[in-house]
């Protein structure tokens, strides 16, 4: 490991949606080592994607840096920050939204060079065909076919290939595995394992499903209603976890066994409104644990073990 | 328990008209249910089981062909007229599917709707409807009900919205709830809570329940018995407890393994199903798994397996090459 790839430092995104302000990150903090995969969780409307967009610029942060192998993101100018984006490449939850419909995929995949504008033609041929290659699709088949010709899988395969063409530092998945069936999310998965090593990849993994998560990551933050409550490494944050919140999101998911009982449900109700998000912990109103410490002071994330950070006034381990 | 099953589906097929060719959605299909119990029907994305549901319901689309019967309660639903089946469908068989938004009407309050259901098929005026729809709300857990009643879906979070789903579903104490991918489009730890909510009231109810999922993990904890469909087809059927515990058809093992589990380390290779499902428009001799299969035999290509009949644990499975049942 030769130190943080991507460093976050107390990160805002706030967007004005009819004179009221959705608060979809909040003082947000991370970094993540070169060549591991940071695994990110929440459910939908915690400002996971806000997150991952902000880190391109996709989204101007409020406050906050994002720093890339050292250079600040969020000063740059429209030049730098287009070149720093080949760097830094996104996949998104839906690839067949993805894809330009009109388009041959031998053209869609050479893009991203054709845009860096470093490569000849002759040698963008060669790079597109090595990628589809390495993505699992056959070269001969695929560059002179349309995105209506493939499944959702085969889509993804070529979104990632798309992506991976111009070799990225950082690939952030979002949501890239949820729209997929059991079956297919697994080649997915194992192919993204298999080209991370291949193309020495550090990989910022969204996703809302726990167990997806813990297959891929190497440590992972959970993040609820714009705040992270938790990070650390994947085999402590589930063996043990600290914040209540984590419990929660493990305890709610089913397990194909018929001997596990199912999932007790929290009686606690749903996330609340990022438009009106509760004070203190933003956790608190769902929470068996919650004081009346933890309406009035925001839990800052603190460190509990070597590694481990949790914002929570009453934590479940580490206290 | 003897007596007919409440629900009998006999050799359903249904061939949808496409550019390519008829697409047979569902391949002579058997089913039982008995009243008060959950079945689980367990699938991929095209395997079937959502045409299957519809078919049940006869809620086709104009031009499908189908072939077979249903029968609820001892009667042909094949053979009924628009006006029979209408009297039905939300009286006796309910539906709820995967996205609340698209199945509420978005310009009619909550109330409104429910009141709509119940004055359609029970004879009850205006003001008995409102009450009985407060009942509904609050049965499924809706807080302060009486005020809901003058909202419009999208006032509501997409958990609040599968509950007055279900609550219009319930509000004619149908025999057989039909509920399709119910928490797909629901975060996990809503999803708890739905799930949590269908089982209570199915058994408050004694209503029968047919529970659609591509999930293993969710009909593992809450059916009595489940039928995993690939190509159409039902390829194995078994109680709940005995599937998982001696699972004989190679694609439901292979559809377990292809899941993360929570209690393996980081960074555990997939098991992989390879290749992908067949193309339903194309015929196809032999068992459709085969060429994914990676136990398959030469007679795998050439002969289409029937599902066996059932063995004393009510066990059924449609394959040459059975995984050997692990003493059960």
């Amino acid at each position: 490991m030769d130190g943080s790839l991507l460093e976050v430092r107390n990160l805002v995104v706030e967007y004005a949606v009819g004179g009221r302000t959705v608060h979809a990150v909040s003082d947000v903090s991370f970094e993540i080592t070169r060549g591991e995969t940071l695994g990110l969780v929440g459910e939908s409307g915690c400002g996971k994607s806000s997150l991952g967009r902000a880190i391109l610029q996709l989204t101007t942060p409020k406050v906050g840096s994002v720093r890339f192998d050292n250079v600040e993101l969020t000063r740059l100018g429209r030049g730098p920050l287009r070149r720093m984006r080949q760097r830094i490449q996104l996949i998104f939850q839906d690839p067949i939204a993805s894809l330009n419909p009109r388009r041959r995929i031998g053209d869609i995949i050479a893009e991203p060079l054709r845009i860096a504008g470093s490569a000849s033609r002759s040698t963008r041929e060669c790079r597109v065909r090595e990628t589809l290659s390495a993505v699992g699709l056959e070269p001969d088949q695929v560059v002179g076919r349309l995105p209506h010709e493939f499944s959702g899988g085969q889509c993804q395969r070529i979104c990632i290939a798309r992506a991976l063409v111009i070799e990225p530092e950082l690939l952030v998945c979002d949501e890239a595995v949820s729209a997929l069936d059991v079956s297919i999310r697994a080649q997915i998965l194992n192919l993204l394992e298999a080209l991370k090593a291949r193309y020495r990849l550090t990989l910022l993994f969204i996703a809302h499903d726990l167990a997806v998560v813990k297959a891929v990551s190497d440590r992972v933050a959970v993040m609820y209603l714009g705040r992270l409550c938790e990070v650390g490494s994947t085999e402590a944050l589930y063996r043990a976890p600290a914040h209540p919140y984590t419990r929660l999101l493990l305890d709610a998911i089913p397990v194909p066994d018929p001997e596990v009982r199912p999932p007790q449900s929290v009686p606690l109700g749903e996330p609340p409104s990022p438009l009106a998000p509760p004070s203190g912990c933003r956790f608190r109103t769902r929470c068996t644990r919650a004081d009346a410490c933890c309406a009035e002071v925001t839990p800052e994330l603190r460190e509990v073990a070597p590694g481990r950070q949790v914002a929570c006034h009453h934590p479940l381990v580490g206290a | 328990m003897t007596g007919p099953p409440l629900l009998a589906v006999e050799q359903l097929s249904v061939d949808l008209p496409t550019p390519r060719g008829p697409l047979r959605a569902v391949d002579e299909v058997d089913l039982e249910l008995e009243g008060g119990r959950t079945l689980g029907i367990v699938g991929e994305s095209g395997s079937g089981k959502t045409m299957l549901s519809r078919a049940i319901l006869q809620l086709m689309p104009r031009r499908a062909r189908i072939g077979g019967r249903v029968l609820f309660d001892g009667r042909d639903l094949t053979r009924l007229d628009a006006e029979a089946l209408r009297r039905l469908r939300g009286r006796s068989i309910a539906v709820v599917f995967q996205d609340p938004m698209t199945s509420l009407n978005p310009v009619l309050t909550i109330g409104r709707q429910i009141a709509e259901t119940l004055r359609e098929h029970l004879e009850i005026d205006a003001s008995a409807a409102a009450t009985r729809a407060i009942e509904l709300l609050a049965d499924v857990g809706i807080p302060a009900p009486k005020q809901r009643l003058r909202q419009y879906p999208h006032q509501l979070s997409g958990g609040m919205r599968q509950r007055v789903a279900i609550a219009i579903a319930l509000s004619c104490e149908p025999r057989l709830l039909i509920a399709d991918e119910p928490t797909t489009a629901l975060d996990v730890t809503v999803q708890a809570q739905i799930l949590d909510l269908l089982d209570r009231e199915r058994q408050r109810r004694d209503m029968a329940m047919i529970l659609i999922t591509h999930d293993l993990g969710i009909v593992a904890g809450r059916t009595d018995e489940v039928a995993v469909m690939y190509a159409g087809r039902i390829v194995e059927r078994a109680p709940t407890a005995r599937l998982f515990k001696a699972m004989c058809m190679p694609y439901t093992e292979a559809l377990l393994a292809a899941i993360p589990k929570l209690d393996a380390p980081p960074h555990t290779p997939l098991a992989v199903i390879s290749g992908r499902p067949p193309d339903p428009t194309q015929p196809f001799r032999g068992c459709a798994f085969a060429p994914r299969c990676r136990y398959r035999a030469e007679r795998c290509a050439d002969q289409r397996p029937s599902l066996i009949p059932a063995d004393p644990s009510g066990h059924r499975y449609a394959c040459w090459h059975p995984i050997s049942p692990r003493a059960a």
